[in-house]
C-alpha cells in the first residue's frame, strides 16, 4: 500500500491473534499491494464491514506491514460475496479454508 | 483542482478542461477494456434460460485486466494444484460478469458527475464511492502498466519513458486521496 508523497506515517500497533476457526471454515484475506492507499483501504474496510474506523485502521496496518491479513470469516458464500465486494472496491483479495 | 470539500450532504470540487480530460480518457479507455473482456465470453442458451451469466474461467491474459480482475485463490505460480485452479475459475466464471458490471457502472458515474470541460462536480456520498471505486481501478490499471513500487519516487529520471506519465498517476493519487479526506473528517 502507498500513501501520497510526504504524508504522515502512522506507528503499527501489535495486533491479536486470530482465533475461532472451526465454524468459521473460509477466511478473507487481503493482501498488500503498492497502489492501493492506506486511507482508502481502512474506508473500505470500514464501509464494506461494518467495522470501526480503529479495527479497519490495525488490519489495514497488518496488511501493509505483514503482507497480509485475515478480514473476515465465514461459509463459502459469506467469503465468496466478501472477495467479490472487495475487488469491485479494487482491493487484491483471495479466499481460502481456515487452517 | 483544489481538493474536495464537503458541504451540506455533498462534496465538490472544480475540475480544469485538461483535467477533466485526462480523468474521462482514462475512465474510458477502462470501460472499453473491461467491456471487451465480458464480450469474449458468449452466453451459451443455458444461461438465457436460466439468466445465470457466466463468464471466462481464465485469468485475462493483460496484466492490467489481470489486476482489476484478480484470483479468488492465491495460486502458487510455480506448483499450482489442480484442485485450487479449478476452485478459482469456477469462481472466476461465476463473479467476474457482476464484478465487470460494478466496475462498468461506477466508471460511468465518473463520466455523467464529470462536465467534460470541467468545472464544478458535485456528488452525493454514494457518487462519492462510486467515484473512490472508479479512481482507484484508474490507478490500478496505470500503476500496474507504470510498474510502480511502494515508494516510488515522485519524479523519475527524464529518460525513462514512464516519467510524463507518473505525473498524472501521482495527480490520481492526489485527487483520491482528498476525497478519502472530505468523506472521512
Amino acid at each position: 500500500m502507498t500513501t501520497p508523497v510526504a504524508s504522515e506515517q502512522t506507528q503499527v500497533e501489535p495486533v491479536g491473534v486470530e482465533r475461532g476457526a472451526e465454524d468459521q471454515p473460509w477466511q478473507t484475506i487481503v493482501w498488500n499491494d503498492p497502489v492501493n492507499l492506506m486511507s482508502y483501504v481502512t474506508y473500505v474496510f470500514q464501509k464494506l464491514f461494518g467495522y470501526s474506523r480503529d479495527h479497519a485502521t490495525k488490519l489495514m496496518l497488518d496488511v501493509h506491514h505483514r503482507g497480509r491479513a485475515v478480514v473476515s470469516s465465514g461459509s463459502k458464500e459469506k467469503v465468496e460475496g466478501d472477495v467479490t465486494r472487495l475487488h469491485a472496491a479494487g482491493l487484491w483479495a483471495t479466499m481460502e479454508r481456515s487452517s | 483542482m483544489r481538493g474536495w470539500q464537503r458541504k451540506g450532504g455533498r462534496v465538490h470540487a472544480g475540475f480544469e478542461q485538461q483535467e477533466a480530460a485526462v480523468l474521462r480518457g482514462l475512465v474510458s479507455q477502462l470501460e472499453d477494456m473491461l467491456r471487451a473482456r465480458a464480450e469474449e465470453t458468449p452466453q451459451d442458451p443455458l444461461s438465457e434460460l436460466t439468466g445465470i451469466r457466466t463468464g471466462p474461467s481464465q485469468s485475462p491474459d493483460d496484466p492490467v485486466l489481470s489486476r482489476l480482475l484478480p484470483d479468488f485463490h492465491k495460486i502458487d505460480p510455480d506448483t499450482p494444484s489442480q484442485e485450487v485452479l479449478d476452485s478459482a475459475g469456477a469462481l472466476r466464471s461465476l463473479h467476474e460478469p457482476e464484478l465487470v458490471d460494478a466496475k462498468v457502472g461506477v466508471a460511468a458515474v465518473v463520466m455523467e458527475t464529470l462536465p467534460r470541460d470541467g468545472g464544478d462536480v458535485k456528488l452525493t456520498y454514494e457518487q462519492a464511492d462510486a467515484w473512490l471505486s472508479a479512481l482507484n481501478d484508474v490507478r490500478l490499471a496505470l500503476g500496474t502498466a507504470l510498474d510502480v513500487t511502494e515508494d516510488m519516487p515522485e519524479e523519475l529520471p527524464e529518460d525513462d519513458p514512464r516519467s510524463p506519465h507518473l505525473g498524472v498517476y501521482h495527480w490520481l493519487t492526489w485527487v483520491q486521496e482528498s476525497l478519502v479526506q472530505a468523506l472521512t473528517a
